[in-house]
């Protein structure tokens, strides 16, 4: 089963795929040129004391982005194996 | 000569290895036409000369920043004979997509595997083989900080500029970054070791919610204690010497006329010699300890953790590291703003840039914190509370930094923050030996060259001016009892607003100044210890309020003639470098203003 979210809702220690980087033209450029494209997988590594902005592991450097930034990358991760009648029903 | 570029990502050792390629054979300033820095710098291989021009460190060449303009100009003009590209070994995925890149410009192209020392440690292999052959070019290992895989380098570089190679066809940005992670995954091999879990934790630690603020003001802290603390007995001991160099020089004057002995050694060699010896120490102690942070790779923690505020200001995050370089000189500060992308953004880091101390003003305020707050007592305890309170006016500073961004953006700057990415390397060990080396050379002596260059005409015109009669009283009295009336409304006197007026070429001669004034014998006497200057302030009708607002005009008020040009040149523009110089100065008048008026009302003063 696959679970959608956004960059920003990731929290620390876990990972995920990236579907759709769509944080504005110049932002989208500078996360391509980070090689945070779609397939790319990004773990949240950091949070800082306000809780924004938060650092993400991207093909081995460590970037910290702001969450509105954030917001406009889609993800998607596997869940745990759930019986498929306990989603339908949830 | 063969032209050789040196292209790569931020913060992948491309200086170091700059460095070590080149020794003290290099030259830096700005590409023409362009605030972007270049470094330029030669040797010699088997009787060949080699000239390495560095380009800026840039993520990409999709030219949407002036540095990315530059290195893809540089690259796509054909002046290189060839280009190496330094690549990071720990995180080479990420920077075989600038290689893609450039590939797609030049064919002769040179891939330079660095950090491979920092690479192992962290278990992490790269087999340059295989890399070489599957980007077709040849590639070379490196790890410039230990100066290992130099002479390979260098004889790599040798071949490269008479070989024939062809640039590869354009691809697709996302076709690059998936080239890329084909490449690493068939050449990097790694294995999760120890050290990178400690990395994860330090950073943890940096940067949590419970203990990242506290981490940072207790670091901040110690580099200010130990920068009070130490610099204390190094400047007795200079000025004990200048004091006896300075009787050599009255002997040998003797028999010149009394003006010019007056202006040569009362005015020049005073001035001088007390800002040499109240400067160079905490300076020689500072610089260093700063560095160090900066090696180790904390900086960027800092922006991290200091981003949310800037944020709510509408300001770049980066703009705290350009705060932080402020702190060593506010000239530097400002041209550091380059880092920042946004215009807007970057304008307003200029602005703000003078509003946290430079270290010129750190004896001033240590001088006044030791006199007045902590009793001009010695000892442990009180150099703990004298950098107590040391970082408490940084903390202002920063505090004023802040609102001072958010009222730009509210008003003459108006807009949302732009988009923000701050890499944070990984922490390095510091490489101790040259950090002193640069932090003494690069910083220490050039602004202790440049405060000096300054005090010695300084010493000359204070010294006319205070003994030149007009009238019945001499020229500097004449301008202190003109502005003392305006000045006493924000808890100053006329000799200390004049002295920041005089002081303006450099903030480290305006305690000098004011002592000249008040001693109106017109020349600056040795004071042994602190106690005497307390003594001659106090006779002249300083109280603790006297000495908050004149903490508060230091910290707050017009930028030193260095940085107003420097701001001018980077702005382009009277306009911006007016406004410049008008707010810190309307801050620090207006808080002196309110603390005095509040100390009056409640008859604390």
């Amino acid at each position: 089963m696959y679970e959608a979210l956004c960059l920003s809702a990731l929290r620390e220690g876990e990972s995920a795929y990236v579907t759709e980087v769509n944080a504005g033209p110049a932002m989208d450029r500078r996360l391509t040129d980070l090689g945070l494209v779609r397939g790319t997988r990004v773990t949240c590594v950091l949070r800082s004391p306000a809780g924004d902005p938060c650092a993400y592991l991207i093909r081995g450097a460590l970037i910290a982005l702001r969450r509105a930034d954030a917001d406009g990358v889609a993800l998607e991760r596997q869940i745990q194996a759930v019986p498929a009648q306990a989603v339908v029903t949830s | 000569m063969n032209r050789v570029a040196l292209a790569g990502n931020p913060n992948v050792g491309k200086s170091t290895l700059f460095n070590a390629l080149t020794g003290l054979r290099q030259h830096t300033g700005n590409w023409a036409g362009k605030t972007v820095a270049t470094a330029r710098g030669q040797y010699t291989f088997e009787g060949e000369e080699y000239q390495l021009i560095d380009l800026p460190g840039t993520y990409s060449l999709a030219a949407h920043s002036q540095e990315e303009a530059v290195a893809r100009d540089y690259i796509e003009s054909g002046q290189a004979d060839g280009v190496v590209v330094v690549c990071d070994a720990t995180c080479l995925e990420r920077n075989l997509i600038l290689v893609l890149q450039v590939l797609e410009l030049t064919g002769r192209v040179l891939v330079c595997v660095n950090l491979l020392d920092e690479a192992e440690r962290l278990g992490i292999k790269v087999d340059l083989p295989a890399l070489s052959q599957r980007l077709g070019v040849p590639v070379v290992g490196t790890a410039a900080g230990r100066q290992e895989g130099l002479t390979d380098l260098k004889a790599a570089i040798a071949r490269l500029v008479k070989a024939e190679a062809s640039a590869t066809p354009k691809r697709a940005p996302c076709e690059r970054v998936t080239l890329a992670e084909r490449y690493a995954a068939q050449v990097v091999r790694s294995e999760k070791a120890d050290r990178q879990r400690r990395q994860q934790r330090l950073d943890c630690l940096l940067t949590s919610k419970s203990t990242g603020i506290p981490l940072m003001l207790l670091l901040f802290g110690l580099v200010v204690w130990l920068t009070v603390a130490g610099a204390n007995m190094p400047s007795t001991m200079l000025t004990n010497l200048f004091a006896w160099l300075g009787e050599g020089l009255e002997s040998w004057l003797a028999g010149a006329p009394a003006w010019l002995s007056g202006v040569l050694l009362d005015g020049v060699y005073r001035v001088t010699a007390w800002v040499v010896s109240m400067m160079l120490p905490p300076m020689a102690i500072f610089f260093p300890l700063f560095t160090l942070l900066e090696d180790l790779g904390y900086l960027p923690r800092v922006a991290f953790v200091m981003d949310h505020a800037f944020q709510k200001c509408r300001a770049c995050g980066k703009q705290c590291l350009t705060m932080c370089m402020s702190i060593g000189c506010n000239a530097c500060g400002v041209t550091g703003c380059r880092i920042i992308d946004s215009p807007r953004e970057r304008l307003i880091a200029i602005l703000t840039s003078s509003l946290v101390p430079c270290n010129g003003k750190f004896p001033t305020l240590i001088a006044l914190i030791t006199l007045f707050f902590v009793g001009g007592r010695g000892g442990l305890l009180a150099s703990m509370e004298g950098a107590a309170l040391l970082l408490g006016t940084l903390v202002l500073g920063v505090a004023g930094t802040l609102a001072c961004s958010r009222l730009l953006s509210a008003t003459v700057l108006k807009g949302m923050p732009s988009s923000f990415a701050l890499e944070l390397p990984p922490f390095r060990k510091p490489r101790v030996g040259e950090v002193i080396v640069r932090s003494v050379l690069d910083r220490t002596l050039f602004v202790l060259g440049r405060a000096v260059a300054v005090a010695a005409p300084a010493g000359v015109i204070i010294w006319l001016m205070a003994n030149v009669t007009l009238g019945e009283a001499t020229i500097l009295a004449h301008c202190t009892g003109f502005l003392d009336p305006f000045a006493r409304l924000f808890g100053l006197d006329g000799v200390i607003l004049m002295a920041f007026i005089l002081g303006w070429p450099a903030n480290e001669i305006v305690l000098p100044v004011m002592l000249m004034a008040y001693l109106a014998t017109g020349s600056l006497v040795e004071f042994d210890d602190l106690s005497a200057l307390g003594q001659l302030l106090t006779q002249h009708g300083w109280t603790w309020l006297t000495a908050v607002c004149t903490m508060l005009f230091s910290l707050f008020h017009w930028p030193c003639s260095t940085t107003c040009l420097t701001i001018y040149k980077e702005t382009g523009s009277v306009k911006w470098t007016a406004l410049a110089i008008a707010l810190p100065t309307a801050l620090g008048l207006g808080l002196c203003l309110c603390v005095t008026t509040a100390a009056r009302l409640l008859g604390l003063a």
